[in-house]
């Protein structure tokens, strides 16, 4: 426990540090977050009379203090174009987006481990051959390309599945909120109707997303794996007689797992901003394309929140990270 | 003396990139039960190649060509993986160098125990705990029940050299192959790894495989010596005799490099020259012949080993104390 | 498998390994031949497109491919080919850019903080940890929301959120040849530091960090297509894929597939094929890394 909180306080230096990214990136910046509250038709006394109650005529650093006072009241502002409080309609539409991600990842480790421990046991052959021509494609899709290939063949040609226009079709109606997965939310109001109705809907958004994460998983798992086989101990366990699976998985697969978590915090970096697109791509209702939607408006508060919430998502998920490597490795844990 | 294990004409080729390695050529020797073998040689020689050959445990580059292993009846090269598995651990076991990463650092030694235990020595998952607890106290491990919860970077390399002996010895197998087992621990802890191999010997009559760069180590341990240069066995036999008497110029090169508690360091002289190409096809019939000062015009003849005496088998044209 | 460093080949050399290397890799070769494809696209562009990219043709509108018109035209019945063809110079222009900032201000920050170690060392690495905090593409969404919509912007974000990642190489291949002992020799014999640093560290560490730049290619052009597909950066007319396949997307779902597709296509195999050429040119400058 004490570790943990060690963990999180060495994490807070890099959370102050993105407040003040985020607070830079709208007030330092060239373009007046006055003007573009006021409107294009404001007199230059109504953008004055914004700037002071917006706090843009004070000093830089008291700015900053107010925005940050306004942080720990959750306060991340209002959205000009729906006028709502930016805080609440993050909160809203976070679980659709951790649903998708979430799921996309899922999807992701459970195709691409497998497939890399495979590439590297049984190393110059086919298998491995295919999961070299993956990883190399993988990384090279504009997801939002794919994507769209997926929804034209899987949608207009074959019909399998359903529109791109959301989490539901325009005939169900949404769960009654308990976690904001509708695919726990379903089950729980013992729904199944819905159920396969949300499920059809986040497939391919989901396949989209996963199939951009598997390159660098399958890549790491293999790389990690073939450096593990080749190891000492590994030795030890096939001269000790220890039977395949057990030497591969609870001998070679466990010591592997360490690069590849490691290397799972660059993924979700990478899914977090391929969320965007895929959100767009499929009328996903989360918080990537909010953002967008504000972007194109000039809304500034809530590109701002969304900035702020996926970088402090991003570092407690780092955080999580690292404590899950804490518990596969004793070294770390002993703080060798 | 019965034989456990009979190596005969054990040849192996590593294919790399650079061509075709023939690390192994006919190498054969035997160890009988109770007894202890030592494969002595420089680096490079095929000592432990030799091991892995025998275990099933070589890269994937390397291959056996030649030769028999025979384990009782049972031929170890010609094993399907799956009965090789099934020998490996129980019937035949192995130790290696640098105990610390020899074993998995992130399983609890007691653990990695009884992963062996269960797999061959009968155990089950109830009672694999306690009978990894008493491997410990047996290979004289102090407070074995707090020890088997311990990860291998927490325990020193002779503690970790005592667990690896404890997985060897987990189904009590009929011979151990210890590879440099005392490379990389201190002086002391090295006589005390020894002493518990020793021991462990005599309390199951188990053949041991002695593989040692030291021929001073092979001289105090092993009751006999087959001595190795660059893929071939050049001479074996009992060990006094051998350092007695030696009859290959390459052994005697050897004792004479050897330090020896009485002998001064000013005596002592290195062997001359380095180990031959073992590339390609053109490789001389004695590979020591470069580095021989007895070399002779018929040393690229064919060469067979021969019992030059009883139990002392040697493989040279021209051996010392022979008229040439 | 040696830890230690050999100084760089001599040019010679490395021509001949290149040469050795490409002979037994179709694949990097295919990659290069792509390249040199891509690099005729974007520098001759207008000249080798058939139509005016921009000219609209409402008579025309949303045909599929035909042999007037191979990749079809789009709503407004533009030539895509044309688009595609002229949209390399932007795409490629972009990237080329963002990479060549990057390159000169994460490689000197590295290069930097290896060779001075101390606070310039501790100031790179708290930027480049804060610049890591982010999810990349979504603060390269919030610097081009600041800083306005302009394409110079993009190029800065991109350039931004690839800075840690320079930085990061260029230091640690600093620090080896540091280690290495010739730069002390070179300051024995009486060089100075900045001498030093430009002298003898830079050149030795420029071919992994070329290396290192036509691996950020690929990403930097998916980025910068995925910025503009948001409707960030580049904007309609202008012929680019990112918009291309945005434009296009509203029209999958109606089954007219190659407004989309053929720009998709061109930006995956240009992405595709930096990779490519980066994992080939990481085999010739270090073997050793190779998978």
């Amino acid at each position: 426990m004490r570790q943990v909180l060690l963990r999180l306080a060495a994490a807070l230096p890099t959370l102050c540090g993105v407040v003040v990214v985020t607070f830079l990136l709208t007030r330092v910046l060239p373009g007046d977050t006055a003007t573009y509250f006021a409107g294009p038709t404001a007199s230059a006394e109504a953008i004055e009379q914004i700037r002071r109650e917006l706090g843009l005529d004070l000093p830089l650093p008291e700015q900053f203090w107010r925005y940050v006072v306004a942080l720990t009241k959750g306060d991340l502002g209002m959205s000009l174009t729906t006028g709502q409080p930016v805080r609440a309609e993050i909160a809203t539409r976070l679980p659709a987006s951790a649903e998708l991600t979430l799921c996309a990842l899922v999807l992701a480790i459970a195709i691409a481990m497998p497939l890399g421990v495979l590439a590297a046991v049984r190393q110059g052959s086919l298998i491995d051959h295919a999961c070299r021509v993956l990883t190399t494609a993988g990384v090279s899709l504009p997801v939002f390309f794919t994507g769209l290939l997926l929804v034209y063949v899987f949608y207009f040609v074959l019909g399998w599945m359903p529109a791109p226009l959301g989490r539901l079709d325009a005939f169900a109606t949404a769960p009654p909120q308990v976690s904001g997965f509708y695919l726990i939310d379903t089950l729980l109001a013992g729904d199944t109707e819905t159920f396969r109705a949300a499920a059809a809907q986040i497939v391919l958004p989901a396949t989209t997303l996963a199939l951009f994460a598997l390159a660098p998983i399958a890549r790491i798992t293999r790389a990690s794996m073939l450096a593990v086989l080749g190891s000492e101990f590994i030795r030890t366990a096939r001269a000790s007689g220890l039977s395949g699976p057990t030497v591969v998985i609870t001998y070679a697969l466990r010591n592997a797992l360490l690069p590849v978590v490691t290397v799972l915090g660059m993924v979700f970096s990478f899914l977090l901003g391929a969320n965007v697109l895929v959100e767009k791509v499929f009328a996903w209702p989360g918080i990537g394309s909010y953002a967008v939607e504000a972007l194109i408006a000039s809304d500034f508060a809530p590109v701002q929140g969304f900035v702020l919430t996926m970088a402090v998502l991003y570092v407690l998920l780092n955080l999580g990270i690292d404590l899950l490597n804490r518990a596969i490795d004793p070294r770390a844990r002993h703080g060798a | 003396m019965s034989n456990v294990l009979s190596v005969q004409d054990l040849s192996v080729a590593f294919h790399t990139r650079a061509g075709v390695v023939h690390a192994l050529d006919r190498v054969g020797f035997t160890v009988g039960a109770g007894e202890t073998l030592a494969l002595v040689g420089e680096s490079g020689s095929g000592k432990s190649v030799t091991a892995y050959a025998i275990m099933g445990l070589l890269e994937a580059a390397g291959q056996v060509t030649g030769g028999r292993a025979l384990l009782g009846e049972i031929d170890l090269l010609a094993a399907s993986p799956a009965a090789l598995a099934r020998i490996r651990g129980k019937r035949v076991a192995m130790i290696f160098q640098n105990p610390r990463t020899a074993l998995n650092p992130i399983r609890p030694v007691g653990t990695q125990i009884a992963d062996v235990m269960r797999r061959h020595g009968g155990a089950t998952w109830f009672n694999a705990r306690d009978r990894a607890i008493e491997a410990l106290r047996a290979v004289g491990i102090p407070d074995p029940a707090r020890r088997a919860r311990a990860y291998p970077f927490e325990l020193s390399g002779g503690m970790c050299q005592r667990v690896m002996i404890a997985i060897a010895m987990a189904a009590r197998p009929d011979l151990l192959i210890a590879d440099e087992p005392t490379t990389g621990l201190d002086v002391t802890t090295q006589a005390v790894v020894m002493d518990l191999i020793a021991e462990m010997a005599a309390q199951t009559g188990m053949a041991t495989i002695l593989i040692t760069h030291d021929l001073a180590l092979a001289a105090e341990r092993a009751r006999r010596i087959a001595v190795m240069h660059a893929g071939h066995v050049v001479e074996v036999a009992e060990t006094a005799t051998l350092l007695a008497r030696p009859m290959h110029p390459y052994s005697a090169r050897l004792i004479a490099a050897t330090p020896t508690a009485a002998g001064a360091l000013d005596d002592l002289q290195s062997v001359p020259g380095a180990l031959p190409d073992l590339r390609g096809t053109i490789i001389p019939a004695c590979r020591y012949a470069a580095r021989c000062d007895r070399r002779q015009a018929d040393c690229g003849e064919t060469l067979h080993p021969h019992e030059a005496e009883p139990g002392h088998s040697i493989a040279c044209h021209h051996p010392l104390g022979v008229a040439a | 498998m040696s830890p230690t460093i050999a100084p760089t080949a001599p040019r010679d050399s490395i021509w001949a390994h290149a040469r050795y290397v490409l002979a037994g890799n179709p694949v990097t070769l295919f990659a290069l031949c792509l390249f040199l494809a891509y690099a005729l696209m974007a520098l001759l562009g207008p000249m080798i497109a058939p139509f005016d990219p921009m000219a609209s043709d409402t008579t025309r509108a949303l045909q599929a491919p035909t042999w007037r018109h191979w990749f079809g035209t789009d709503q407004l019945g533009r030539d895509i080919l044309s688009r595609v063809i002229v949209a390399t110079r932007v795409d490629l222009g972009i990237a080329l850019a963002s990479v060549v900032l990057v390159f000169a201000a994460g490689g000197l920050a590295g290069l930097a903080a290896g060779f001075f170690g101390g606070w310039v060392d501790a100031v790179v690495g708290r930027i480049a940890d804060t610049i890591m905090a982010f999810p990349l593409f979504v603060l390269a969404m919030g610097i081009v929301a600041a800083l306005g919509n302009t394409i110079p912007n993009i190029v800065l974000a991109t350039a931004i959120i690839n800075f840690p990642l320079y930085a990061r190489v260029a230091r640690a291949e600093t620090l080896t040849r540091r280690q290495a002992g010739f730069v002390d020799a070179a300051r024995l014999s009486g060089h100075r530091d900045g001498a030093l640093l430009l002298g003898q560290v830079l050149p030795n560490i420029m071919p992994i960090m070329v290396v290192q730049m036509s691996l950020t290619m690929g990403y930097a052009i998916l980025n910068a297509a995925g910025l503009s597909f948001i409707g960030l950066g580049v904007r309609p007319p202008t012929a680019e894929w990112g918009i291309m396949v945005a434009e296009g997307a509203s029209f999958i779902v109606s089954g007219e597939w190659w407004i989309a597709l053929f720009p998709g296509a061109t930006l995956m195999l240009a992405v595709f094929c930096f990779n490519l050429l980066g994992d080939g040119l990481r085999d010739i400058v270090d073997p050793r890394r190779r998978t």
